[in-house]
């Protein structure tokens, strides 16, 4: 272990003052730190990566041993595979109307948790404790929330006056409730980030506002939320990436039945049923590959839409 | 709490700098006139009974008798008053045991290898130099991107290749890689500062000791952060082990409470108790851990659903 090795072999250190970042002194033998993770690594996500890249080439199946080479047989079908198009379109609207509140509500209970009401860790905690719950955990409480005769949510309907919905039996409103009870579940996690980036702005900018006489909705449209922007942005994006990946609460709900008439079956279903149900495992992995570049092309239009508009 | 850094620990201070430099905590309730106070507290109210309710009906109906739970209208307080003996017949039963226990051996495993080889990992991509670093740090970081769900069909083909379907290894091993911990702590650790290595090195430490003894006591708080996720999203993993496992004595709780439902039927108050049973332990978790989680979340912005 010599001092030098790497970075400036015939230079003299020179004192310098703390440096950050990575040392250029000596760093021999990184690759044994990184080789155990990069073979699981590729073990596990490169190799099926590409193994499935591959099989949707193929016409494969779980029971049979032999699978035959179709090019692009499989992609050719899905195009044309009214499935694949519904529960696309249902995968989207469940963005959309997922994304939507879990933002919204989760910056209101953001800026109001940091208003200082007393109770702050109360608050924080039951905002938050849902997101902890396992998948299995939250359907089992809404599945019991949303039944038709017992159920807390139709009480309160017509406690109020209002007729009963059928949560779980309308084809109309099966996707809402799995947006209901998402929306529940995982809120937690965007606003705790929206709370830390409401922490992490600079005390001085409200004294400097209060002092210019700005009262509090001057404060939060003329610093908070411009300031969020940022927050806004990550959380919009995490959020849609989450929401795309639709399949646990949904199938675990309407028990693999994809909701009543179908309503509520998203992509990943049918990924799921395709190659796990129906043994089509070839064209399991073409709809795979093509929701994979759908994900990334949403994904850099994002960040181009988020560039510009912090430009 | 605060986000702001532990300052016991040098090494936080560079991930979160803006913390430094006096960041806003919540204001002081008293600043608002009565009306905006009242507004506020009620709103805060409102939303806090909306989250709590799921909660409260299953904690209630869980305490109930089977009887009970299916009366209408609906009532809080039961006529033959409240009784344990649904979560009795649950854990009487067995299997949730069984799960509970596969649950955790998975999950602790899962974790202390994670964090492990993301440690090392982060380490190497930070520390060291080496041919093809960047390549396989940007390979890594790309898996990002990846979303697990569109590897199943071909990583459960490949287990039955290798004949780990139904075994702890085939649920555990491609839970492991977990790129984007790696991203997390190679940014913690490349705000240590070089000092204390390289006075380390002087003394003939070598790599492993540097990273042993010196980067890993300076990240505790990271890697309490990063641990604790690794925890939470093998605990509340549904997918993977659904399609992997189908020996219930090998399922995780959460594949177990899905069977639950079909096995009990209309016993809601044991359907309940199962459901209560299984969420307890991250809360739990949660309530000893709310500073370390809450900056995991604010530093990492990740979280995983």
């Amino acid at each position: 272990m010599s001092a030098g090795t790497v970075a400036a072999p015939g230079r003299v250190e020179q004192p310098t003052a703390p440096r950050r970042g990575p040392s250029l002194v000596g760093g021999r033998g990184g690759i044994w730190f990184v080789l155990p993770f990069m073979a699981v690594y590729a073990a596990f996500v490169l190799w099926p990566l590409l193994y499935g890249l591959g099989m949707s080439f193929f016409d494969t199946s779980l029971v049979r041993a032999e699978s035959r080479f179709v090019g692009f047989d499989n992609y050719v079908r899905l195009f044309a595979d009214a499935e694949v198009w519904r529960t696309l379109g249902i995968t989207l609207l469940f963005t959309i109307g997922s994304t939507i509140p879990l933002v919204v509500i989760a910056l209101v209970m953001a800026l109001l948790v940091q208003t200082g009401a007393r109770g702050q860790w109360f608050w924080r905690f039951v905002y938050f404790a849902p997101f902890l719950l396992p998948v299995a955990t939250v359907v089992l409480i809404w599945q019991w929330l949303f039944s038709g005769d017992y159920g807390l949510l139709n009480a309160a309907l017509t406690g109020i006056g209002l007729p009963e919905v059928g949560w779980l039996t309308d084809p109309a409103v099966g996707l809402w409730s799995v947006v209901l009870l998402t929306v529940w579940w995982t809120i937690g996690f965007n606003f705790l980030l929206y709370l830390a980036a409401l922490q992490a702005i600079p005390a001085q900018l409200y004294e400097a506002a209060e002092i210019d006489g700005a009262g509090g909705w001057r404060r939060l449209f003329g610093i908070t939320l411009p300031l969020l922007n940022r927050t806004t942005g990550l959380v919009v994006v995490l959020q849609v990436l989450a929401s795309l990946k639709l399949f646990d609460q949904a199938y675990i709900l309407f028990r693999a039945n994809g909701g009543p008439g179908g309503s509520a079956t998203p992509i990943l279903q049918y990924i799921y049923d395709t190659g796990f149900t129906d043994y089509r495992l070839g064209y399991a992995s073409a709809i795979s590959y093509v929701f994979f570049v759908l994900i990334i092309l949403i994904a850099l239009v994002q960040a181009r839409l988020s560039r510009r508009s912090e430009a | 709490m605060t986000t702001a850094p532990d300052t016991a620990n040098p090494a936080t201070a560079p991930v979160l700098p803006r913390a430094r430099s006096r960041a806003a905590e919540p204001t002081d309730i008293r600043r608002y006139t009565p009306l905006a106070r009242a507004g506020i507290i009620t709103a805060l109210a409102v939303l806090a009974v909306l989250w709590l309710a799921p909660l409260f009906w299953a904690v209630v109906t869980s305490l109930k008798q089977e009887a009970d739970t299916t009366v209408v209208p609906l009532e809080v307080v039961p006529d033959r008053g409240f009784t344990l003996q649904a979560y009795a017949s649950v854990l009487a039963n067995g299997n949730l045991v069984t799960w509970f226990v596969n649950s955790t051996v998975v999950t602790v495993v899962i974790t202390v290898l994670t964090v492990a080889l993301s440690a090392a990992a982060a380490y190497g991509f930070s520390r060291t130099r080496f041919r093809g670093r960047n390549v396989l740090f940007a390979l890594t970081i790309a898996g990002i991107m990846v979303p697990p769900q569109i590897l199943i069909v071909p990583l459960y083909r490949q287990m039955l290749a290798m004949g780990l379907a139904d075994t702890y290894a085939g649920i555990i091993l491609p839970q492991l890689v977990l790129p984007a911990m790696v991203f997390i702590l190679k940014k913690f650790f490349d705000g240590i500062p070089h000092e204390l290595e390289e006075a380390a090195r002087v003394d003939g430490a070598g790599q492993l000791r540097i990273f042993l003894q010196i980067v890993l006591p300076l990240s505790r708080s990271i890697l309490a952060a990063v641990s604790i996720f690794v925890f939470i999203h093998a605990w509340n993993n549904f997918l993977w082990p659904f399609i992997i496992t189908s020996d219930p004595g090998l399922m995780t709780l959460p594949v177990g409470l899905v069977q639950v439902q079909s096995a009990f039927g209309v016993r809601y108050a044991q359907v309940m108790a199962s459901a209560i049973l299984a969420g307890l332990p991250l809360i739990v978790v949660f309530m000893l851990f709310q500073r370390q989680i809450i900056r995991g979340v604010a530093t990492t912005g990740l979280g995983g659903t």
